[in-house]
């Protein structure tokens, strides 16, 4: 009989490496809380922070369950506070880069990094299958650039697996303020503009094997051409929610069944949560694992975010950041997502079927045609 | 029937999709908009196969189907299980909320498309020669005439209200260009059962595509179809207004104009009023939603309230049933709350609150009813003298007849009861109206030769210059 399990990865952990991930989660925590709430290394913002708060979280905070004193973070401070602020004092002589997460108009919010994309993608590059994602090969980012990290992670991954990455332009910006004024066909024009740039590079240049793109622009590719015969074995793929159907449907037909379909879930302030293998077995579910103890995800009840929902059920997700470059206790994302177990490959809990926060919720319609 | 699994139809062929919706009675596939767009890039493959079969051979299978959707066992679902016509009633009662009679109504308006199609045709043509369609070009009234297709397929965007206006699309089929349908949340069952009543008939799968799917599926469907009937309210609409490839029906805001001449009559107008507002449970757009009378409003509003009060809800099976109910409750407490909180607006007054005992809304045998609600304004500026509901609702204002044509505003039909030459003349020079009855006839009467909306043959076909050497 055939174990019920899509991949020996989706199998539910055991008892043990639960215990343990949690085990190493909580040293993780304690080490970065001291770090980021210790005068000698950590930043104005959460130094300060803390006296206001009246309480040490450097000594008060044993684990992770004891974050749930913080309240959750107001992104707007990522856009109001200066980011010398978010400096820590160890990092202090060290030029930092700035990146950008969303933004229309206005102030966009900004973090402050100086490896942590690196790392992020450095360990997002050991989940790689190699005879998808050949070494030594291309790359295509067809994806957000500007003050994003993703144009240098991406690069990045690329150089750490022997190959280059070629970049197009792609303001994501233009598009969504196109569709916020209801300019729907500027939109498409510029969709059309991205796409042609990514197919050009692709006809013209060889040995590009690996793409990163959006859903969107992915779809938008295969409607002209023949991914996998321009040479695509792997993609990799960010940025919005896709729905188990889109899943199965941009690995079975845009992508043929032939090259890998790659999924991830992440942004500026997270780094990059993985998938475990998409298949019909699963139900072309996605499941996604934060990359932990770096960063933490929880799906919580809505209405009280101290509180998580049980395995199995739809809650919101919440992100907590844990890194010495950044500290960002209990964001509130605007998705909503499935809780799921831990897995063999990820012992700790995993999310589901991310969707848009209150995707369910109907409208009323008036008249009758 | 064991549980229903509705898949979509990709070029006929069954998909089930990983995403799916529930309705009343059936899991429903959901595709998503890639596919459908990717669906649309061989849509004139089929629109080529279609183009090989005689016009008289596709009015064969018009009539063939004709018969399957009014009585025969055609496939629903993917797991082998088939419908009858009283299944299809049952089931499209269920999800959509209207009684069996209303359906049973509705699917007679469907078949007779069907079972018509050489009339229909024969009206949407102006007595064009198929023939000529078949061969591009041929003679009418012994002028040579071409005519060529604008599109390789017809996208259709339905709503869930009444299945009545699945009619609307049937002629492309005979009018040989491919369908690709996306069904109303709770009515997947009418365009699945006509659809494969064709396959049934013989007309070729890949003509028709059925894809429920999401308004981002609905945009993909409208952006990628060579043109499109487009089913919904402004929020929706208005991003088509001025796309010439887009054919919008949007709510009706049909209405009933009485002239000076015949208000004296008034009396005897009263089911005239009352089918133009109830007909089909007061959910087509071609019911009238506003009266407007040059005197004895109030008394003609009051009478009319007491004449609608008698239609109360049924159960769904009561061959008296004409009421609808509503399968979301949520969707009637809108409304309802909608409706009282206007009402605080000084100027209107609720006639039927005082015609009937029970209250507006009201549950029956498990279901929620809106029951039938006539309101008077005293101003065409009031909130509620221009609104149309899911339900039998109409507001009646009073003004001078020779004010009426300058605030009527845009209206699907307009029913206009009078005998005064001068006025008839200058309704018929009104841009404003779209389908003119004149006389004491519903805004709900359809004569299959007049267009409902739109002539679907100028929408999917132009005519061209020919000239050929002798």
């Amino acid at each position: 009989m055939n174990a019920p399990y899509a991949s020996p990865a989706h199998r539910p952990a055991s008892a043990a490496a639960v215990a343990a991930a949690a085990k190493k989660l909580d040293a993780h925590v304690r080490a970065i809380v001291s770090w980021h709430f210790s005068p000698a290394t950590g930043s104005p913002f959460w130094l300060e922070w803390a006296r206001k708060a009246r309480w040490n979280p450097a000594k008060e905070v044993k684990g992770f369950k004891d974050l749930l004193r913080f309240p959750n973070f107001a992104d707007d401070l990522l856009r109001d506070e200066p980011n010398e602020r978010w400096v820590p004092k160890a990092y202090a002589k060290r030029p930092y880069m700035i990146f950008e997460t969303g933004g229309t108009t206005g102030m966009p919010k900004q973090r402050v990094s100086w490896q942590d994309h690196l790392i992020d993608y450095s360990e997002f590059s050991l989940t790689l299958e190699d005879r998808y994602f050949p070494k030594n090969s291309h790359w295509l980012m067809a994806g957000p650039t500007g003050p994003r990290r993703l144009r240098l992670a991406i690069e990045h991954l690329a150089n750490i697996r022997g190959g280059s990455c070629y970049h197009l332009d792609l303001d994501p910006r233009w598009v969504k303020r196109c569709l916020g004024k209801g300019d729907y066909a500027q939109a498409e024009a510029y969709k059309e503009h991205v796409v042609d740039q990514a197919i050009t590079i692709l006809r013209n240049r060889k040995n590009i094997h690996c793409l990163f793109t959006t859903p969107k622009i992915l779809e938008a590719m295969a409607e002209r051409t023949s991914l996998v015969g321009l040479g695509i074995k792997g993609v990799f793929c960010g940025g919005t929610s896709m729905t188990p159907q889109v899943v199965r449907f941009l690995s079975e037909e845009v992508l043929e069944g032939k090259a890998q379909f790659v999924p991830t879930y992440g942004n500026t302030l997270m780094g990059l949560a993985c998938s475990l293998p998409v298949s019909a077995n699963d139900g072309w579910s996605v499941t996604y694992h934060a990359p932990q103890p770096r960063a933490v995800l929880r799906v919580v009840n809505p209405d009280d975010a101290t509180q998580d929902v049980a395995v199995g059920a739809w809650g919101r997700v919440e992100l907590t950041t844990l890194t010495k470059e950044f500290f960002m206790p209990r964001l509130l994302e605007r998705d909503e997502a499935m809780r799921k177990q831990p897995t063999a490959r990820y012992p700790w809990d995993g999310v589901a079927d991310v969707r848009p926060f209150g995707a369910q919720s109907g409208k009323i319609i008036e008249g009758v045609y | 029937m064991s549980a229903i699994h509705i898949p979509a139809l990709r070029f006929g062929v069954p998909y089930r999709s990983v995403d799916t919706l529930s309705t009343t009675g059936a899991q429903v596939s959901q595709v998503n908009s890639g596919l459908i767009r990717r669906d649309m890039l061989r849509i004139a493959d089929a629109a080529a196969e279609l183009q090989d079969i005689p016009s008289k051979r596709l009015l064969a299978i018009c009539h063939d189907a004709g018969e399957f959707f009014l009585s025969g066992r055609v496939p629903v679902g993917d797991a082998g299980q088939e419908q009858t016509a009283d299944d299809y009633v049952r089931q499209t009662s269920a999800s959509c909320g209207l009684p069996h009679a209303l359906v049973r109504n509705n699917m007679g308006k469907i078949a007779h498309v069907l079972l018509e199609m050489g009339a229909i045709l024969k009206g949407l043509t102006r007595g064009l020669d198929l023939s000529v369609l078949d061969a591009g070009m041929g003679e009418q009234q012994g002028v040579p005439v071409s005519f060529y297709r604008t599109a390789d397929s017809l996208g259709v965007v339905l709503p869930s209200n009444s299945p009545g206006v699945n009619s609307l699309w049937i002629p492309a089929i005979a009018l040989k260009v491919p369908v690709a349908l996306k069904p109303g949340r709770d009515d997947p069952w009418t365009p699945y059962r006509i659809a494969q009543s064709l396959i049934a008939a013989g007309c070729p799968r890949s003509a028709l595509s059925f894809y429920p799917t999401s308004h981002e599926g609905a945009h993909a469907l409208l952006a990628a179809a060579g043109r499109s009937l487009l089913f919904g309210d402004a929020s929706i609409t208005k991003r088509y207004a001025g796309d010439p490839r887009v054919e919008l029906h949007g709510p009706g805001y049909s209405k009933v104009l009485i002239g000076a001449d015949r208000i004296e009559g008034w009396r005897d107008l009263i089911e005239v009023l009352a089918s133009s507002v109830a007909a089909n449970g007061g959910r087509s757009c071609i019911n009238a939603s506003t009266i407007i009378v040059p005197a004895h409003g109030r008394e003609l509003a009051a009478a009319l309230a007491r004449r609608l009060a008698e239609v109360i809800p049924r159960d769904a099976d009561d061959p008296q049933a004409v009421l609808a109910g509503f399968a979301n409750p949520v969707m009637a407490e809108s409304i309802n709350a909608a409706i009282d909180h206007d009402l605080e607006e000084p100027g209107a007054i609720d006639l039927s609150a005082q015609a009937r005992a029970t209250p507006r809304l009201l549950q029956h045998q498990g279901r929620t009813f809106l029951q039938p609600t006539v309101v008077f304004c005293q101003s065409s500026g009031h909130a509620l003298a221009n609104r149309e509901f899911l339900f039998p609702y109409c507001s009646v204002l009073e003004m001078p007849q020779d004010e009426m044509l300058s605030r009527i505003g845009p209206s699907l039909v307009v029913s206009a009861i009078t005998d005064d030459h001068a006025w008839r003349r200058e309704l018929l020079a009104s841009p404003l109206i779209h389908r003119l009855n004149l006389g004491a006839m519903p805004t709900s009467h359809v004569h299959w030769d007049q267009p409902h909306e739109g002539n679907l043959f100028e929408v999917l076909y132009r005519r061209r210059a020919v000239q050929t050497v002798a």
